[in-house]
């Protein structure tokens, strides 16, 4: 798509891109020119020598049962979160849709979470169950539970699934409301005349119409839960305890940047880099031209 | 809206169920409002008490002025003004130099410009996760570590505004470009008198949506700055809890938070109308 009158000027449009074009090759496709470069090489252990050692790395990578493991762990931890703040969403959203009165005050009060930092939103999780002074925390024990995330690995993992999700609740039900409202009432109002019930009418008419705005959600969330959680990790559990919150992100950081392991670290960031890719392509290819109605 | 539900006998399951969903996006908010007005036996003792005490004020001079004892922290003010030169800069950095591409992309032909075009777009797939140390590496040689030109400079490229900028440009009516040539108007005037203006909504609404984006970074200062007097404050939280134990002063920390997430929450309120536009407009 272009633009039939434009400006017959030669230099000016190079100016006006400059910065933006020097910021992305400095800071984006060099690196990740750099990554996929050290991805195939490997440093000895003093760091004097590097060897081209081609897809050492990502074979090593794939062989590590911790690397293999990470990739289980971060599959269902993305699967979780994504379920967990896609189901609540559209049903606020439907019975946000539903109310005649008071609308844009549940819409404002629902919103909020979007604008919480996922480090903030761990904060206010883990001190609603630190054993040791959260109000929650205290709940589960007065019920007989042994509440301890630092011990406990599938505690842990439960904390970080629920914060995650608490924040992108308010994202999804936003998306899920625009899908509502613009589906035309007299469609709805048709079928209530032709004696379609309430539940009938959701099945065969919302649910088909939103599902482009359902499944650009899915995408979306799943970028979220991949990339945008490693804060949440981090300010919860710091990916244990014993690994059992380690996802793909907070690896990568932990193994780049905590452990020194260049080679590994720089495979698993083009490993990451694929995924992002395909994620992407999905959405692009899939979702854009199908969200308008 | 539903008119035809109005007599619905059910009439008051959305609301119930709206409360509901309410309360639970609440509830963590409200103990953390609690928590940073207790002081630090209160909180200890558990169960903590669900309602308010009376030392808010206390607790939050401290923090701002003084920050976490225990753990070294700068002082909250400080890193509050970190976040927002952080926020602001990444903001408006990547408003104007997204909506200059966009402007050069859209109403130019020049060699190279599909080129430019899409190694913008090419960003959108390199989130700082997948590239961190080489990333790290640049800004070091640079000598941008502790410096906000280091936390704000690498994170100031947008693919997604660009795009939206895009968008819009190639609605503007080919009429206006004319009547602007007409008058002798150049490439720049045009831009400043008519685009600009025209495009104040969807400034507004990207400001929003990028404001939270900056003033919530994690990892890139997390990386980017070792010199504890440039911690943001969302970064500082973290630290102020150290491991989490006995030694939390919970009801700094708390106070804390509550100032970490106050700004970006008052501006998606005050400015919800922009938001939710170009929230959705954005991601399309």
């Amino acid at each position: 798509m272009d633009r039939k009158v434009i400006f017959p000027h030669q230099v000016l449009p190079y100016w006006l891109l400059l910065p933006q074009v020097v910021i992305t090759l400095v800071f984006f496709i060099w690196p990740a020119g750099q990554a996929a470069w050290m991805s195939v090489l490997q440093q000895d252990m003093f760091g004097s020598s590097v060897d081209f050692v081609g897809l050492a790395n990502f074979r090593e990578l794939f062989e590590d049962p911790d690397y293999i493991a990470a990739m289980g762990r971060t599959a269902w931890f993305s699967v979780a979160v994504t379920c967990l703040a896609m189901a609540p969403a559209l049903l606020l959203a439907v019975m946000a849709d539903r109310v005649v009165r008071g609308g844009s005050f549940y819409k404002t009060a629902l919103v909020i979470p979007y604008a919480i930092a996922p480090a903030v939103a761990g904060v206010l999780w883990l001190f609603m169950f630190n054993p040791a002074v959260g109000v929650l925390a205290w709940v589960l024990k007065q019920w007989g539970i042994d509440w301890n995330p630092s011990l406990h690995g599938n505690q842990a993992m439960t904390l970080v699934i629920v914060a995650a999700a608490w924040k992108q609740i308010a994202y999804n039900f936003l998306f899920f409301l625009a899908g509502l409202q613009s589906i035309p009432k007299s469609l709805l109002e048709a079928a209530a005349i032709d004696g379609a019930s309430a539940s009938r009418r959701f099945r065969t008419i919302v649910l088909p119409l939103l599902s482009p705005t359902t499944f650009f959600l899915l995408v979306v969330n799943m970028v979220y839960a991949f990339f945008d959680t490693f804060a949440v990790v981090h300010a919860i559990t710091g990916g244990g305890p014993a690994k059992a919150t380690e996802i793909l992100v907070y690896k990568v950081y932990h193994d780049g940047v905590v452990a020194l392991n260049l080679g590994s670290s720089s495979a698993q960031s083009v490993v990451l880099m694929l995924i992002v890719i395909a994620l992407t392509f999905l959405q692009f290819r899939f979702v854009q031209k199908k969200v308008h109605y | 809206m539903n008119d035809f539900d109005r007599a619905d006998p059910w009439g008051w399951l959305p609301h119930a169920l709206l409360w509901t969903g309410i309360a639970v996006i609440a509830f963590p908010l409200y103990l953390t409002l609690v928590a940073s007005t207790l002081q630090p036996q209160d909180i200890a003792q558990a169960p903590m008490p669900i309602f308010p005490g009376e030392h808010g004020p206390n607790n939050y001079l401290k923090a701002l002025a003084q920050g976490s004892s225990m753990r070294l922290s700068p002082p909250v003010g400080t890193m509050m003004w970190n976040s927002l030169i952080m926020a602001l800069v990444i903001t408006f950095g990547k408003i104007a130099i997204s909506i200059t591409s966009a402007y050069a992309v859209v109403f130019f032909r020049f060699p190279g410009r599909m080129l430019a075009f899409w190694m913008i777009f090419i960003t959108l797939m390199l989130p700082v996760e997948v590239r961190i140390i080489p990333t790290y590496e640049v800004v070091t040689d640079l000598g941008l570590i502790n410096s906000f030109a280091g936390l704000t400079v690498p994170l100031i490229a947008s693919a997604t505004a660009t795009l939206l900028f895009r968008q819009f440009f190639l609605t503007i009516p080919d009429e206006y470009v004319e009547a602007a040539k007409m008058d002798g108007a150049g490439p720049l005037r045009f831009f400043w008198d008519v685009v600009l203006p025209l495009s104040k909504t969807n400034i507004a609404a990207l400001f929003v949506i990028l404001f939270i984006y900056g003033w919530n970074q994690y990892l890139w200062p997390l990386l980017i700055t070792t010199d504890q007097n440039m911690d943001t404050i969302v970064l500082g939280i973290k630290k102020m809890i150290g491991t989490g134990d006995a030694q939390t002063e919970w009801h700094l920390v708390m106070a804390t938070t509550m100032l970490a997430l106050l700004p970006p929450v008052l501006v998606v309120i005050l400015m919800q109308r922009w938001f939710v536009k170009g929230l959705v407009e954005t991601e399309k």
